[in-house]
């Protein structure tokens, strides 16, 4: 029990420091947002009138009085799913905005998530089980060489080939031609619209899991009970898979929340080259038009989705494996 | 007699110098080569690239030709010569960067396990844990996007202030390994201070180890100032490659078949990226004498 207490406890504190964190960047920095949006509608070196920019505070609900007071107001607000106003889509609010792309975001992430964590670990596995076989060589050389590849570059190649090149697959947005909705037409718009910057992702993500898996599952074939499993004349593949491969899946589970982190920071760059619709693109396009309340947004969730992801993966890994239980007691 | 005696004695240390250790893995010497030959090209840049890095005088949105190897951007500069000069902005980004977050690293993963149990640890320990589940490109995009005009030191700065939390995390676990050895006792009761006993006595011990850590830091630096220039947030008063690639996608190109003008900054990023991962290898010869070939 002290175990999933003490995770719980690093959860809640963590939360509050990204929480805190995300309202002491936009304070840390120099400028005025109000300024900055009525200086770029009126245009770059208009003279700023300072009614208007009083205006442009109140609009946005910017924030007055002491830090503390701030902070509180704040925390009001988060607590009531209060992001703020975005400034490229007013009057929508951020939470508007980014409830349009979330699902984008989370089926492309989530198929791509769990895709690569069931390849990687199924090749990690088998290599280290034929370990220094022709397999086992050419996934390592492979990953390794594949892993040191930039994914917004693997994008724009695969742009060229199998978009313009061939012709195979749409090379940018998320559909076209049909409406939103539950049906035929624009499922197989938004699949066809989603496979290049998923195959993109699915040609990175995997090779964190494959040598993780490799790397620990080697450790496991070295131990003990593998011997005795051995001389008990078990069949290898049930040595394989019920006893090591069984054993060396924990560690990967306890890094699928942290890889979660990296893929959202690749999601943003190869969704902006795709300009898939997702949220991604819409951080990308915060950051070129200056849109901070949206960019904290994004900010925000992406932290506390991979926190709590996180969370979950302590969670399953303290039923999983009782000597985690055990070391925390 | 004792000539002979010290001769016996340090012949097998010098045959395990630790320059020729790296050297003899095959990977680390290819990996040593090339970032030798890109340091001499951002050295000599102004030698090698035939125009000015922001020379734009010449007809926009050309094909590669003669003149220009790899043709000219939206502005008309030669992408040939930015591609030489970009290779300054990453061997900076990455040094910088790279001793930036390993200096982070070291002083809080040491100390947090030094002090192993401790408040001091806990402390330490929680913002270790803390940065580590933070997504890191959004916290640096996040931070970036608020300067105006951006310069390397604040890109080397964020992306350093970012990015140590993994090494912090096995410097701390390494340390842990090492405090209770004999030379430790010894010169904690010889009277030596802390930060003394940490950086001055065990930290030699694990040489090897800080430089593989840096080498990745490095390495991680240089791929996020790729992702940050992609995105439009290089630095504002240089051209990087990651730069080279977003005018390119911005100027569409792929639409246009200008295929080389992204091709190239990719490829020579991923080579110099590889090349850090090899030289990671040899380091990791001279901490783990098991995985050196005979």
């Amino acid at each position: 029990m002290r175990y999933f207490a003490r995770k719980i406890g690093f959860f809640v504190l963590t939360l509050w420091a990204v929480v805190t964190l995300n309202f002491l960047i936009p304070r840390l920095q120099p400028g005025d947002p109000a300024e900055l949006m009525v200086q770029n509608l009126a245009g770059k070196n208009a003279q700023l009138n300072r009614a208007q920019v009083e205006a442009m505070r109140d609009l946005l609900g910017a924030p007055s009085g002491s830090l503390f007071s701030q902070y509180w107001s704040y925390l009001g607000q988060l607590a009531h799913g209060d992001l703020g106003i975005s400034y490229t889509y007013f009057p929508y609010t951020v939470a508007e905005v980014i409830g349009k792309a979330f699902w984008w975001t989370v089926i492309l992430v989530g198929a791509v998530q769990l895709l690569s964590f069931a390849i990687g670990i199924l090749l990690g596995a088998f290599a280290a089980w034929r370990r220094n076989s022709r397999f086992d060589t050419s996934v390592t050389v492979i990953s390794t060489f594949v892993g040191t590849l930039q994914p917004f570059w693997i994008a724009l190649l695969l742009i060229y080939g199998l978009g313009y090149g061939l012709g195979w697959f749409p090379t940018a947005g998320g559909y076209e031609a049909s409406t939103p909705g539950f049906n035929g037409a624009f499922l197989y718009d938004a699949l066809s619209h989603a496979f290049l910057p998923a195959l993109t992702l699915m040609i990175v993500t995997p090779i964190g899991w494959i040598l993780g898996m490799r790397n620990t599952m080697i450790m496991n074939l070295g131990e003990d009970y593998i011997r005795l499993a051995r001389a008990k004349g078990l069949p290898d593949r049930m040595i394989a898979l019920r006893y090591a491969a069984r054993n060396a899946l924990l560690p990967s589970v306890a890094g699928f929340a942290l890889a979660l982190g990296g893929i959202l920071g690749g999601t943003i760059l190869v969704e902006s080259v795709f300009d898939y619709p997702g949220l991604g693109r819409l951080m990308g396009e915060a950051v070129g038009i200056k849109d901070y309340p949206l960019l904290q947004g994004l900010m925000l969730l992406t932290a506390v989705a991979t926190l709590v992801a996180n969370l979950i993966a302590d969670l399953l890994y303290g039923v999983l494996d009782p000597r985690a239980r055990r070391a925390a007691a | 007699m004792s000539t002979v005696a010290t001769e016996t004695v340090t012949a097998p240390a010098v045959a395990d110098r630790w320059y020729r250790v790296v050297w003899s893995s095959k990977k680390a010497r290819v990996g040593i080569v090339v970032v030798a030959i890109y340091t001499l090209v951002a050295l000599l840049a102004p030698v090698i690239a035939p125009y000015g890095p922001t020379d734009g005088s010449f007809t926009p949105l050309t094909g590669p030709s003669a003149q220009h190897l790899l043709g000219t951007n939206v502005a008309g500069v030669d992408v040939f010569s930015q591609v030489i000069y970009g290779s300054r902005v990453s061997l900076i980004v990455g040094l910088l960067g790279g001793l930036l977050a390993t200096a982070i690293a070291l002083v809080i993963g040491m100390v947090s396990g030094y002090a192993e149990g401790t408040f001091v640890d806990d402390v330490l320990t929680f913002l270790t844990n803390t940065a580590l589940v933070i997504p890191v490109l959004p916290l640096i995009i996040t931070l970036v996007a608020y300067s105006d005009t951006r310069g390397i030191p604040l890109i080397v700065g964020v992306i350093a202030f970012t990015s140590w939390a993994g090494a912090a995390r096995s410097k701390r676990a390494q340390i842990i390994t090492l405090r209770n050895r004999d030379f430790v006792t010894a010169a904690k009761f010889s009277g030596d201070g802390t930060f003394r006993i940490i950086f001055s006595e065990i930290l030699p011990n694990m040489t090897s180890l800080v430089a593989a850590a840096f080498v990745g830091a490095a390495t991680g630096a240089i791929g996020a100032e790729a992702g940050l220039a992609v995105l439009g947030l290089g630095s504002s008063d240089s051209v990087s490659w990651g730069t080279i690639l977003y005018q390119a996608d911005a100027a569409g190109a792929i639409s246009q078949g200008l295929f080389v003008w992204v091709f190239v900054p990719g490829l020579v990023l991923a080579i110099l990226i590889t090349s850090m991962a090899f030289i990671i290898f040899g380091i990791d010869l001279l901490s783990n004498p098991h995985l050196r070939e005979d």
